[in-house]
């Protein structure tokens, strides 16, 4: 937010002294690029309706540059369209197609490099290899845009919002869909991704990387190859976020890999293949998500340690959770599990004996995982009710002391 | 032939056992429907039942009715009629008659509620799974000189194909988990029809993406027309072999 009140104050200023530039078929200027040539600071460059065939436009002054409907923006599918540089830049209201394809370097749409206090909002980007590419970019706004890549292979396409070297970012209210990952994170700190809606992506729907001191709120990951990705990042803040039918074998609602210190509370997570998957992964606490119709809600590996999952609600997951190692050096309470069968003596709400939410069944698998082929064969249920009885196999302390009794709600 | 079976359905409809079997897999299945909003969900609930519950119900209904109607077989056998056209008309009339019961009891909910291809093959492996046991009942009751030992094979034959067969997958599996076994797995649960119809279902609904690598491999044969025809030649061929089994031994029996 405070970005946002940076870059409007920084625009009022400089909107005293500004005129307006027209681009357009039948205007004086008939290209983007040379408006944007015979603009001062502050000024506003407005691009009529039209399709605009510039090969790379630059763009290094603090300027307003605003699109009517129908004004496009055509890479005919060999250049970089837009690269913007610098400061106090408004890009509003243009629509982006064809970028070019490179093996060698990053196309992008829209390349922000450089750059501070730039605002790109309302855009539309169409047909594209990376949409946005921000890189050494701080304190600005990427919000209400509407991002479709060309949806090939993993190897030839490219991010939705790409974000590399950043701080003090705001992605907010976008819809990335078709792109290799919807919205990529690598160095990038101080940052808050808020309500986009990232969905059936080739490989993540967010790919977040060495990345510190972020937040995730609010956001739709769904049909995306993998699900999203967090590796490799410390104190990242993720909440009320949807995971959405992540479907396939090798995907996940989200993978945690290398991840410390962070508060995963309010989300959701229906209908993925693994609803979280943790990798050494150090004191995360888990809070108050629902995990519903999952393959396995949760795949705590045996090198994670000292997280608490506290306060979730599992329901008809096939699997509740599943670890691949004797040790757990997690904390589970005060969890609802619709497989639970205990009881509650003296009604306050809290199941009188433990919980074991890793199945017999799962632990097979981890150790042969060709034995999937027995899933829902009566031997597989005998053989948990056996276990739950007397636990052998399954791991001793992973256990929900105070199991509740009904689903929490939030 | 047909008018032998004809009379042996009516035997059938007036003892009411298949009556209460179809009412029972009706009420089950409708009610799985009523209580599931997600329909799909409620057919994973219906594939148990029809792994579990239709292969012990054909199994046992078969050999208790083979030896409760052997003095109308004897009597027929007086008559000029071959032994291997009575022992068919027999089972033609238990077969169809419990194949019935299984349309009815589930196929009816089926094609109501979730019309769709699992559905469609969840009938037709139910419908199969029916004469596999049939067929089998009849094997064990032919080759069992009394009736308590005829049951008592029937139940332990079930016992192993629901029970017993998968507790050795699981050990072949483990005594050999070094080497690749998905083929040899494929193979092995050919000789058990109700794993395969098991597979064969599991692998039209969604729940593959679960199997990984493994799944993946099933999920190519499986899913191809070749998987479709190989599951329904295997369970024809579980049909038909032992009901040879039974006309051969049925004809060399001292009766």
């Amino acid at each position: 937010m405070k970005q946002l009140l940076t870059i409007v104050f920084l625009f009022g200023f400089q909107a005293l002294f500004a005129r307006t530039i027209t681009v357009g078929p039948k205007e004086t200027f008939t290209t983007v690029r040379s408006a944007i040539e015979a603009a001062a600071t502050g000024d506003t460059v407005l691009v009529k309706r039209g399709i605009y065939k510039e090969s790379n436009i630059i763009l290094t002054k603090s300027i307003f540059l605003i699109g009517e409907e129908g004004a496009v923006l055509d890479g005919e599918d060999k250049h970089e369209i837009l690269t913007v540089s610098g400061e106090a830049i408004l890009i509003k209201g243009l629509t982006f197609q064809n970028s070019g394809y490179s093996s060698m370097n990053d196309y992008a749409s829209l390349k922000l490099i450089d750059a501070r206090y730039i605002l790109v909002e309302n855009n539309i980007f169409k047909h594209a290899y990376f949409s946005i590419h921000v890189a050494n970019v701080t304190s600005s706004v990427i919000q209400n845009n509407s991002i479709a890549g060309y949806t090939k292979t993993e190897q030839t396409s490219g991010n939705g919002i790409h974000l590399w070297k950043c701080d003090d970012m705001l992605v907010k209210n976008n819809d990335i869909q078709g792109h290799r990952d919807g919205i990529y994170f690598e160095f990038v700190t101080n940052s808050v991704i808020e309500k986009n809606n990232s969905h059936n992506n080739i490989r993540y729907g967010l790919h977040f990387m060495f990345s510190n001191n972020d937040g995730y709120i609010e956001n739709t990951f769904k049909d995306n190859g993998a699900g999203v990705a967090v590796m490799y990042s410390h104190h990242v803040l993720m909440h009320s976020n949807h995971f959405e039918h992540n479907w396939g074998s090798s995907a996940y609602g989200i993978l945690l890999k290398e991840i410390n210190d962070a508060q995963i509370y309010n989300n959701t997570f229906d209908e993925n293949t693994i609803g979280i998957l943790m990798e050494s992964t150090n004191r995360i606490n888990l809070v108050s998500n629902t995990f519903q119709s999952n393959g396995w809600a949760l795949r705590i590996q045996a090198s994670c340690s000292d997280n608490t999952v506290v306060s979730n609600s599992f329901f008809a997951n096939t699997f509740d959770v599943a670890t691949n190692g004797s040790l757990s050096l997690n904390l589970f309470a005060k969890n609802y599990w619709d497989k639970y069968e205990g009881y509650d003596l003296n009604r306050d709400g809290v199941g009188d004996i433990a919980y074991h939410p890793v199945s017999m069944y799962s632990m097979v698998i981890e150790q042969n995982p060709n034995a999937v082929i027995l899933m829902r064969s009566f031997m597989v249920t005998l053989l948990d009710k056996a276990e739950k009885a007397i636990p052998s196999l399954t791991p001793e302390n992973m256990v929900d002391e105070s199991p509740v009794m009904k689903m929490i709600k939030r | 032939m047909l008018k032998l079976s004809k009379y042996v359905l009516y035997d059938i409809l007036r003892n009411k056992v298949v009556l209460a079997y179809t009412a029972f897999l009706l009420v089950v299945s409708m009610s799985l429907f009523q209580m599931e909003e997600n329909s799909s969900k409620a057919v994973l609930s219906l594939l148990n039942i029809v792994l579990i519950v239709v292969p012990l119900v054909s199994m046992v209904f078969s050999t208790i009715h083979w030896y409760n109607s052997y003095e109308f077989i004897e009597l027929m056998l007086t008559q000029p009629v071959s032994r291997k056209k009575v022992l068919l008309s027999e089972f033609a009339g238990i077969g169809s008659s419990l194949m019935t019961a299984f349309l009815i009891g589930v196929g009816l909910p089926v094609v109501v509620y979730n019309f769709n291809a699992t559905g469609i093959a969840l009938i037709v492996v139910g419908c199969l799974l029916t004469l596999v046991f049939t067929a089998i009942a009849f094997l064990a009751s032919i080759k069992s000189k009394d009736k308590a030992r005829g049951i008592g094979a029937a139940l332990l034959l079930w016992f192993y194909f629901a029970l017993i067969f998968d507790g050795l997958l699981l050990l072949v599996l483990f005594s050999f988990s070094d080497y690749p076994l998905e083929k040899i797995i494929l193979a092995l649960s050919s000789f058990n029809p109700i794993d395969l119809g098991r597979i064969y279902l599991m692998l039209q609904m969604d729940v593959s993406a679960l199997m990984g690598y493994t799944g993946a491999v099933y999920k190519d044969f499986f899913g191809s027309s070749a998987g479709l025809l190989y599951t329904l030649g295997i369970m024809l061929a579980w049909i038909i072999v032992p009901l040879l089994f039974a006309v051969r031994s049925f004809n060399k029996k001292d009766l």
